[in-house]
């Protein structure tokens, strides 16, 4: 999710968090009230997609609560993220490592051409390939055949016949089907391979919802979506079509609710955190989701590697006081951290062994600072690295005041301009503090909180961190074919993390929401994105 | 006076090079690489990074990438977004709501400015001038968000009387409300400047002699006081004009206008080169040709004004 940084607090989420958008909106088919309006347009917020509207570029939350509603991919996530059969009408593995996937017959594009493996395979192939420059690329990096610095065509992916592919992993990815039904897994129709550009502007999906018209999308104004009769899954729309107005800020749209202007909206300003739950009553939403929030220390900073490191990071993370601080700053708009991952996740426990080190224990915080110091003593500022753009400063000061106060030391924060600076200075390893830290689910399984942050030499493992017992247990986590023994092995590895604090967990982001008089049956899915297809209007 | 205006056409031309070079400079010099934020909290592949900024010409020294911009430029080619769309089609589709937008503003503080500002300077001391400088003492002291936001609840959340934001393809009735958020705060510099203009002239031994000669009140007002005071009203409306096509980024946010000010706040956020440059020298073309539509003016408003060649 990404950048719509008016605001402060969405811009928290989106600069800060997460520029990740997450997956599918998804639910089971609801069933119909009785004086639904089936032909009623419902409004929402939204943001000017940052990328043409093609499934494997879209990573922000702008472009992906379009692409989600226009295309279906062989899974959708319902209101829970459990994974529902959506184009897939089987997918098969024994080993974990191989999938057979079928697909249902009979389903078309809205152009009228069918949905066939082709379609699958195709889109996979172009959106992995490296210079078609795809920002989701890294999401086929298990897939064999990939490769992240030279043009390789994804051996894994086999057409059987029309209806029917396989898919050959390098290891084993007990969670795969699970993470199919994320944007970047959605089929395309063979025209939009012969004109990215232009099938970008104007895209062709398969999904419960299509555009308007050819010119639909109106930049900085607004998107018009109507429903596509053609769709047989399980997200059948029960209202008419959906219109997603872009805003320029979030306290915008919350005027425009407030007057009746927009039917739902899925972020609310924080000029709003302290009233909008008696303006709204119960038509205001404020839920956990799929984003984690934290602060990462980089294994490099002198006073945080081996024992000594992990006696301070225990420390610090023991005089941190998050329910204070999520009730105080965030109006109770943040739920403090229990783990490494989010309670909307299937197998999230608040309970897992060592997960004690995230009460708040001033005294305990003071004696294990003290044991490091006798290691080696302390000396200068311990500094957390923010975006001054993303409205961040309120809970760094905080967390600098109560490391301050518990554990007697020089703390602050170290604001820089932009995001893209101290991303910059992330990327490169240039940065000599520690950082700010968000990750939002791309799909809702532990491991996308996990695997990518914190295996050895992972992609978004921005604090090199490493631990072979961690990633062992992961690669086992991974091959299990049973999803409970999965996530009690990722459970077992974040007792790992516990240990070693490769990052401060602090809180999930809540989704803040609400919506208007006039709408009904509004849920909000796992991803915090609205279940469009399910609101009834009039 | 054409070879007047010949010559500031021409002194145009390096004001607009100088102008591009210093913001393609600044937008450069932006610390933090706009394509690494494409990728948000993830940390992306270093070969697609390289790709990216190959596409945007992002590892080129400053200079080249300047001169592959200038190049584009003389060919009518402003450059592509992130999102794809070439430069032109944002401006044209952003100018022209911007452009109704202050057009409204200035109508609105200009009719509303100088007529209040002319009552309240030929009745100076009296209870109307005093009120006057009161209200527009309050309003110059305002920041705009505040005026915006106020607005916007009073008149769109609970009178309902305006719609909270601009609907799709902003259309003029929706854009009166920003407009009159924009115009509030120049209309009390422009009472201000009228006021004190009109108390002046009106003391101008020409003004006497008119007067002494038997010229009514409905003569001597329009045409001899009014019309020597709106010098300094004119200069200040023409730098206004310009603010208001590039400064609204507050009030446009706000209303949700999908204006310049909106876009390019977004662009300079994601260090988009070619969108804040050609914006901005839109703009300076922009300033450039309103200055010297004022100069002129002048010379109509002041026959003492002489253009000379």
């Amino acid at each position: 999710m990404k950048i719509r940084r008016y605001g402060v607090s969405f811009a928290a989420l989106a600069v800060a968090s997460a520029l990740v958008l997450t997956g599918c909106s998804g639910g089971g088919a609801s069933t119909p009230a009785t004086n639904a309006n089936t032909t009623a347009i419902i409004t929402t917020n939204g943001s000017e997609p940052q990328n043409p509207l093609i499934p494997t570029n879209t990573n922000e939350t702008g472009g992906g609560k379009i692409t989600d509603n226009i295309f279906a991919g062989l899974v959708y996530y319902d209101e829970k993220g459990a994974p529902v059969n959506d184009m897939a009408d089987s997918i098969e593995t024994t080993d974990s490592t191989t999938f057979t996937i079928k697909i249902k017959p009979n389903e078309k594009f809205t152009n009228g051409e069918a949905v066939t493996a082709d379609s699958f395979i195709n889109a996979w192939q172009y959106g992995a390939l490296l210079s078609n420059k795809q920002l989701n690329s890294y999401f086929f990096a298990d897939i064999e055949g990939y490769s992240e610095d030279a043009d390789s065509p994804l051996t894994g992916l086999t057409k059987v016949d029309d209806l029917t592919f396989t898919v050959k992993l390098k290891a084993p990815a007990a969670d795969f089907p699970l993470r199919l039904g994320y944007t970047a897994f959605m089929p395309l129709p063979s025209v939009a391979l012969t004109d990215v550009a232009a099938f970008g502007e104007n895209p062709i999906g398969n999904g419960p919802y299509k555009l308007a018209s050819t010119g639909a999308w109106q930049h900085n104004v607004q998107i018009d979506l109507v429903v596509n009769p053609d769709y047989t899954g399980g997200r059948k729309p029960q209202n008419g079509g959906l219109t997603i107005k872009f805003y320029a800020s979030a306290d915008a749209q919350y005027a425009d609710l407030q007057s009746n202007a927009v039917d739902v909206i899925d972020q609310i300003p924080d000029s709003a955190y302290s009233t909008y739950q008696s303006d709204l009553g119960d038509r205001a939403v404020n839920q956990p989701a799929a984003v984690f929030q934290s602060f990462t220390i980089p294994g490099r900073l002198p006073h945080f590697s081996g024992e000594e490191g992990q006696l301070r990071r225990q420390a610090i993370s023991e005089a941190i006081d998050r329910d204070t601080i999520t009730k105080v700053i965030f109006e109770g708009t943040r739920t403090a951290a229990s783990d490494f991952t989010s309670p909307v996740i299937d197998g999230w426990s608040d309970s897992i062994e060592g997960s004690d080190v995230l009460k708040y224990n001033a005294d305990d915080a003071k004696k294990l600072w003290a044991q490091a110091d006798a290691i080696s003593p302390w000396s200068g500022t311990f500094q957390i690295a923010y975006n001054a753009d993303g409205g961040h400063q309120g809970w760094v000061d905080a967390v600098a005041n109560n490391l301050k106060n518990n554990l007697g030391i020089d703390a602050s924060g170290a604001p820089s301009p932009t995001f893209a600076q101290v991303r910059t200075a992330i990327t490169d390893r240039t940065i000599q503090t520690a950082f700010r830290t968000g990750w939002q689910a791309d799909y809702p399984g532990l491991f996308n909180f996990l695997g990518p942050i914190y295996a050895t030499g992972a992609g978004s493992n921005d604090g090199d961190y490493s631990n072979p017992d961690f990633d062992a247990l992961l690669a086992k986590g991974s091959s299990e074919t049973d999803a409970s023994a999965a996530n009690k092995d990722f459970q077992d590895a974040q007792s790992i993390l516990f240990k070693d604090l490769p990052a401060i967990p602090l809180w999930y982001s809540n989704v803040t929401g609400g919506y208007g008089t006039s709408v009904s049956n509004v849920h909000f899915g796992w991803n915090s994105v609205p279940l469009y297809y399910e609101i009834t209007k009039g | 006076m054409a070879g007047y205006i010949l010559r500031r056409l021409l002194q145009a031309i390096p004001v607009f090079i100088g102008t591009t070079f210093l913001i393609y400079f600044m937008v450069f010099a932006l610390p933090g690489d706009p394509i690494i934020a494409l990728f948000g909290d993830k940390t992306p592949n270093p070969a697609i990074v390289a790709q990216l900024r190959a596409q945007y010409h992002l590892d080129q020294p400053f200079i080249v990438q300047y001169l592959i911009y200038m190049g584009g430029i003389f060919r009518g080619d402003f450059g592509i977004s992130f999102s794809g769309q070439p430069v032109t089609e944002i401006l044209a589709r952003t100018f022209p709501v911007t452009l109704r937008l202050a057009v409204i503003a200035l109508l609105i503080e200009t009719i509303a400015g100088i007529l209040v500002g002319m009552i309240a300077g030929l009745r100076k001391g009296k209870i109307f001038d005093g009120t006057t400088l009161a209200v527009s003492l309050i309003l110059i002291s305002l920041p705009v968000f505040v005026i915006a936001f106020v607005a916007q609840f009073v008149f769109g959340v609970q009178l309902g009387w305006a719609r909270t934001t601009v609907g799709t393809g902003a259309p003029t009735q929706d854009l009166i409300l920003p407009a009159f958020v924009l115009a509030s705060i120049s209309f009390a510099q422009i009472v201000r400047l009228t006021r004190s203009s009109v108390i002046e002239t009106s003391g101008l031994d020409f003004v006497r002699t008119a007067y002494s000669k038997g010229l009514g009140r409905r003569r001597i007002v329009p045409v001899h006081i009014l019309r020597n005071s709106l010098i300094p009203v004119v200069t200040y409306l023409a730098t206004d004009f310009g603010v208001l096509l590039v400064g609204a980024t507050v009030t446009e946010g706000i209303f949700n206008v999908p204006g310049v000010g909106n876009t390019l706040y977004q662009a300079i956020i994601r260090g988009e080169g070619p969108t804040v440059v050609s914006f901005v020298t839109v703009m300076v073309l922009i300033y450039l040709l309103v200055n010297l539509a004022v100069d002129l003016l002048y010379g109509l408003l002041d026959p003492r004004i002489r253009y000379v060649k």
